[in-house]
């Protein structure tokens, strides 16, 4: 990881250790600065890093292997309900976390192979709606999988989820260690901050990696992969199950945080925001993604909480319900950007010139 | 044995029979055309041979070893590979990027470095142009980098799959003068061609094939001579 994040400073051409170690301040007293304007700030920024995991895992399919995949929230549904199930009352069952996390990546891992066999052939559009059909299939197995056997307990979802527990110490729980008070989303906030440096440099050896290049190949010319040699079936089901996999931990960990889950946060709406966050950011950027996720997760949130006072505070009562200002900003935001940066924030070198050559990729 | 022995091969295409049971032999270091009108299945032939598709029946032979059914991607590194019709670069790698995808199946580092130098070497156009993108390069430039990302894999037997097609004369010529010169260092070659005459001047031998089947085979000089190519290849 180190080498990785100065390898990016040092391109940048400014002193590594300088900017890594402000970084690395900055991200470590974050949460207490939040929690000053309150603890739902911490929440949001949670549900930022959460969804940056999404999205990153995303980056592995859509950027790197060029794979359009509109259903990939059902991986994070998969990871979200195999946690739920294994550590709640719902079954009496209440496993240890690092039990049932690495289960849950399993288990979405083996959904992306289930995904990915069967569409192997299927490229661009094509592969869009079999992906957005995969995982509104998904959710709906969700929803009705109360009968006959109540497995997933249907709409209502499943409640009074375990949190992340080891031994003693609950990640639930507030605690006060040398004077400082850590109370459950900031300790949350911490162990997101380790999964998601591990999960960025996952990424980034895996961009300059060999792996990374079949993928890069498969993207630009799939006939010409095969001929110099790569086994384009394989790449392209490890790209699926990796990506899959991802999602599961992420899936898990919004499980315990919130300590509900049900159908409703695993729709189409959300697959599309996490393909957004991956358009947005930069295709196949690692950084241009984690900004992506950042924007579109914490911006609204901002838009939420100061749109509604502002307009009480100048024109004495809410004309504009701050929901819909803050689809309209949105929306307008998407545009925008794919009217003035194509290729995204922060493009990678190759979408880049992608763009540049002036041939569009197949994402929209 | 013949480096390539291919027996009884036959390719369909959802239902319709496009290659039916050919044999055909290549010898290490020959160079062999296999020439026919559009259509006639010579492009699928390749690719069944590349493993791009898979035959419904016959044998294929490579060094001894059969090979029938292998995909792409094992057959690189026995040494079979393919130069696919209508070039199929990397449009968006640079010249050198693709040259390097080419080594892909390869780990000697050194090695690939030398084989670098030397594709270089042999295509001056493409050392001028080894930093630029190759979607901007010429139909022939692409044709010639296709040939040296092939030949970057190290294979001992090309299969060029109508490498003059689209390209002017003059490239043309330039390209078959490459062909000649890569078959002259002692690799094997099996090239598909419309253009009769020019493949059977630079081939040793040659197959004609007509609606998936192989019509004629003898010879390239003999081929040239022959009435019946004359006639129905070469426009007299």
């Amino acid at each position: 990881m180190a080498d990785a994040l100065s390898a990016l400073f040092r391109r940048r051409g400014t002193k590594p250790w300088v900017g890594l170690a402000l970084l690395a301040g900055v991200l470590l007293i974050l949460p207490f600065m939040l929690a000053q304007a309150g603890t739902t700030w911490v929440r949001v920024t949670n549900l930022t890093i959460l969804f940056a995991l999404l999205a990153l895992g995303l980056n592995i399919v859509v950027g790197f292997a060029g794979l359009l995949d509109l259903g990939y929230i059902a991986f994070y549904a998969v990871g979200a309900y195999a946690y739920a199930l294994l550590a709640s009352p719902h079954f009496g069952l209440h496993l240890p976390f690092w039990v049932i996390l690495p289960m849950g990546a399993l288990l979405a891992c083996a959904a992306g192979v289930l995904l990915g066999a069967p569409t192997l052939k299927l490229r661009g559009d094509y592969l869009a709606i079999v992906t957005l059909g995969f995982g509104e299939i998904v959710r709906i197995f969700m929803n009705n999988l109360s009968q006959p056997f109540n497995v997933t307990n249907g709409p209502q979802g499943v409640t009074l989820i375990d949190p992340f527990r080891i031994g003693t110490f609950s990640f639930a729980k507030p605690e006060t260690l040398l004077g400082l008070s850590f109370s459950g989303p900031i300790k949350y906030y911490y162990l997101l901050l380790v999964v998601m440096v591990v999960v960025i440099a996952v990424n980034l050896r895996l961009e300059d990696s060999r792996i990374g290049r079949a993928w890069m190949a498969i993207r630009e010319d799939e006939l010409a992969a095969k001929a110099v040699g790569i086994d384009t079936r394989n790449v392209k089901l490890l790209a699926f199950a990796m990506g899959a996999s991802f999602g599961g931990i992420a899936g898990g960990m919004f499980a315990a945080m919130q300590g509900f889950v049900s159908p409703e946060s695993f729709g189409l709406v959300e697959s599309i925001m996490v393909l957004a966050m991956v358009v947005l950011g930069g295709m196949g950027n690692v950084w241009g993604v984690v900004l992506g996720a950042a924007l579109l997760t914490f911006v609204p949130e901002l838009l939420r909480h100061t749109v509604e006072p502002l307009q009480k505070g100048v024109l004495g009562r809410v004309v504009i319900e701050p929901e819909v200002i803050r689809m309209l900003l949105f929306g307008a935001a998407l545009v925008l950007m794919m009217r003035f940066r194509p290729a995204g924030l922060f493009p990678s070198r190759a979408r880049k010139r992608e763009f540049a050559a002036g041939r569009g990729p197949e994402v929209p | 044995m013949s480096l390539l022995e291919v027996k009884g091969l036959e390719v369909s295409y959802g239902g319709i029979v496009a290659v039916r049971g050919i044999h055909l032999a290549v010898e290490q270091g020959e160079l062999v055309a296999l020439i026919g009108a559009n259509g006639a299945g010579k492009t699928t032939t390749l690719k069944a041979l590349a493993g791009m598709l898979r035959p419904s029946s016959g044998s294929v032979h490579f060094d001894g070893h059969a090979i029938t059914r292998e995909p792409s991607h094992r057959l690189l590194p026995r040494g079979i590979a393919l130069v696919p019709e209508g070039r199929g670069v990397f449009a968006r790698l640079t010249v050198r990027e693709n040259l390097e995808m080419g080594a892909y199946i390869r780990h000697d580092r050194a090695a690939v470095k030398a084989d670098m130098a030397r594709v270089l070497e042999l295509f001056p156009r493409l050392h001028e142009r080894r930093a630029q993108v190759a979607g901007t390069l010429s139909g022939g430039e692409q044709q010639m980098l296709a040939i040296g990302r092939a030949l970057m894999g190290r294979p001992r037997l090309l299969l060029l799959d109508e490498p003059s097609m689209g390209l002017a004369p003059m490239m043309v010529q330039k390209i078959f003068e490459v062909i000649r010169m890569i078959s002259a260092e002692g690799v094997t070659v099996l090239l598909v061609e419309q253009n009769a005459s020019l493949a059977l001047q630079a081939a040793n031998r040659g197959y004609v094939m007509e609606s998936g089947a192989i019509t004629l085979t003898d010879s390239a000089a003999a081929l040239l001579a022959s009435a019946q190519v004359r006639q129905a290849y070469l426009g007299e």
